[in-house]
């Protein structure tokens, strides 16, 4: 069966549409290496930068470094905001089975205690193995172990969906 | 030719010398390293990443420096750390190397960190131990510093990002410096185009050109137009011996003071791996002064060991 994946640009600007109202003085936008980050900036764009924001690299706090070692090229997280406090809302690309956000919210607790964390995302393919679920996704599919959903940019900077399949 | 440090899929498995790494390997400790800078500047200053492994400090030699900031390294990786200070115990009641390792192994430690007066001690503890156990040599005999020329070359690149267009200076006790060849392999394998010793000539390993270095016996002259002065450390023990005449003529040709700093670049840095000799390799004034990083040496220091703990645990 063929899936018809959406229009990521669309996607995106609904979003916008749903982190908007959001958006108080106690708000913080933290972005995930790195189509979470691509988001970020995107969003930064919309909203105005001066929304608080920051990213994160997950690499030091995934659970599976002793299977898979470190990640060759980790990128430094910068945290430049008071996360005491902060209702953060972690941007990424694609939801899939949650560890990814497990890490991220470990991390930020070593920042601080945030009053309350939020997750969004641009996708949601299903395959959850923690209790850990996106507030804001803007696609809901369900697609099996070896299909890959992943988000991409042209060269301008426009996003793409794109399913890959492994062995 | 096989290289010790490195798995049969080229991955580094022991971190021995800097000397047949290729620039990829070391790339990636500095970029890792770079990731765990900010680390320090948390409220919880750890990652998980060595979370219920055990990393041993067997230091042979004394170097209060050196394994502390291991330690602190180790730590901010979550691991348990053991310091153990041979020579003052086993060996003296005359235990082996080995033996000593064994227990250690049996006690199911995962890191060893080695320091050694002999060269090649660490080389011998990593062809000993198993598959499941990482090495990383803390200086052996007049060999090798891997982690201290890693983390030179780390604050070289912080502070002159464009590496390929850099000149830079190693003064001082080259002949006895496990440091300086740590360094100059370091340097060069990154793609430094010009590194040149500067040393009176009785400091000075024979041939020491064949490592790609230029060669320099007056400081003003070796100093001139440089991007980067790395000195090097002098022990005081030496100074009495015929290698040299006396500290304060020492101080007077190689001493680093703000004159002889005027012929590098108006914005060339000052290293020093430490502990300091002021008054005979440094002058107070010029490692208190602007242009000296010393002390970010230290910090890096630590991101670095982390970087390389944690490359070598998630390889093994």
């Amino acid at each position: 069966m063929t899936i018809t994946l959406p229009d990521a640009e669309l996607l995106f600007k609904q979003l916008v549409e749903k982190i908007k109202p959001l958006i108080t003085a106690d708000t913080a936008l933290v972005g995930i290496h790195s189509g979470g980050v691509w988001l970020l900036e995107r969003l930064l764009a919309e909203l105005g930068n001066d929304v608080k924001h920051g990213t994160l690299d997950v690499s030091f706090y995934r659970d599976d470094f002793n299977q898979r070692g470190l990640h060759a090229e980790p990128k430094p997280s910068n945290i430049p905001f008071e996360v005491e406090g902060s209702h953060i809302i972690l941007i990424d690309d694609v939801f899939y089975t949650g560890r990814t956000i497990r890490a991220a919210m470990n991390e930020l607790f070593d920042y601080g205690r945030p009053a309350s964390i939020s997750l969004a995302v641009l996708a949601n393919r299903g395959g959850r193995e923690l209790p850990i679920m996106p507030q804001i996704s803007t696609f809901d599919i369900d697609l099996v172990a070896n299909k890959n959903l992943q988000l991409l940019r042209h060269d301008d900077g426009r996003f793409y969906l794109q399913l890959e399949e492994s062995d | 030719m096989h290289n010790p440090q490195l798995s049969d899929d080229g991955k580094l498995k022991h971190l021995l010398s800097i000397e047949g790494l290729p620039r990829n390997i070391l790339n990636q400790i500095l970029d890792t390293a770079e990731s765990f800078v900010g680390v320090a500047e948390r409220e919880v200053k750890k990652v998980p990443l060595l979370r219920g492994k055990t990393v041993c400090n067997i230091f042979f030699e004394n170097s209060t420096r050196t394994r502390t900031t291991f330690e602190i390294a180790a730590k901010r990786l979550s691991a348990d750390v053991i310091n153990l200070n041979v020579n003052t115990s086993s060996q003296s009641k005359g235990e082996t190397i080995l033996d000593t390792i064994d227990n250690l192994i049996a006690m199911h430690a995962d890191m060893f960190v080695v320091r050694h007066a002999q060269s090649g001690a660490a080389h011998f503890i990593a062809r000993h131990v198993g598959p499941h156990i990482n090495v990383i040599n803390a200086g052996d005999g007049r060999h090798a510093h891997p982690t201290q020329g890693l983390l030179d070359v780390f604050t070289v690149r912080h502070y002159k990002p464009d590496m390929h267009n850099l000149r830079v200076a190693i003064v001082g006790d080259v002949l006895h410096s496990r440091v300086a060849r740590s360094e100059i392999h370091a340097l060069t394998t990154l793609g430094v185009p010009e590194v040149r010793v500067i040393a009176p000539k009785t400091l000075l390993p024979q041939h020491v050109e064949k490592l790609g270095v230029h060669v320099y016996h007056d400081m003003r002259e070796g100093l001139k137009d440089v991007d980067v002065v790395m000195m090097l450390r002098l022990q005081n023990e030496r100074m009495n011996g015929a290698l040299l005449p006396s500290a304060q003529e020492y101080f007077k040709c190689y001493g680093l003071t703000q004159e002889k700093l005027d012929y590098a670049k108006p914005d060339a840095i000052v290293m020093h791996p430490g502990p300091m000799n002021r008054g005979v390799e440094i002058d107070s004034a010029v490692a208190d002064g602007n242009q000296s990083v010393i002390l970010p040496q230290v910090t890096y220091g630590i991101a670095v060991r982390m970087a390389v703990m944690s490359i070598l645990a998630g390889n093994s």
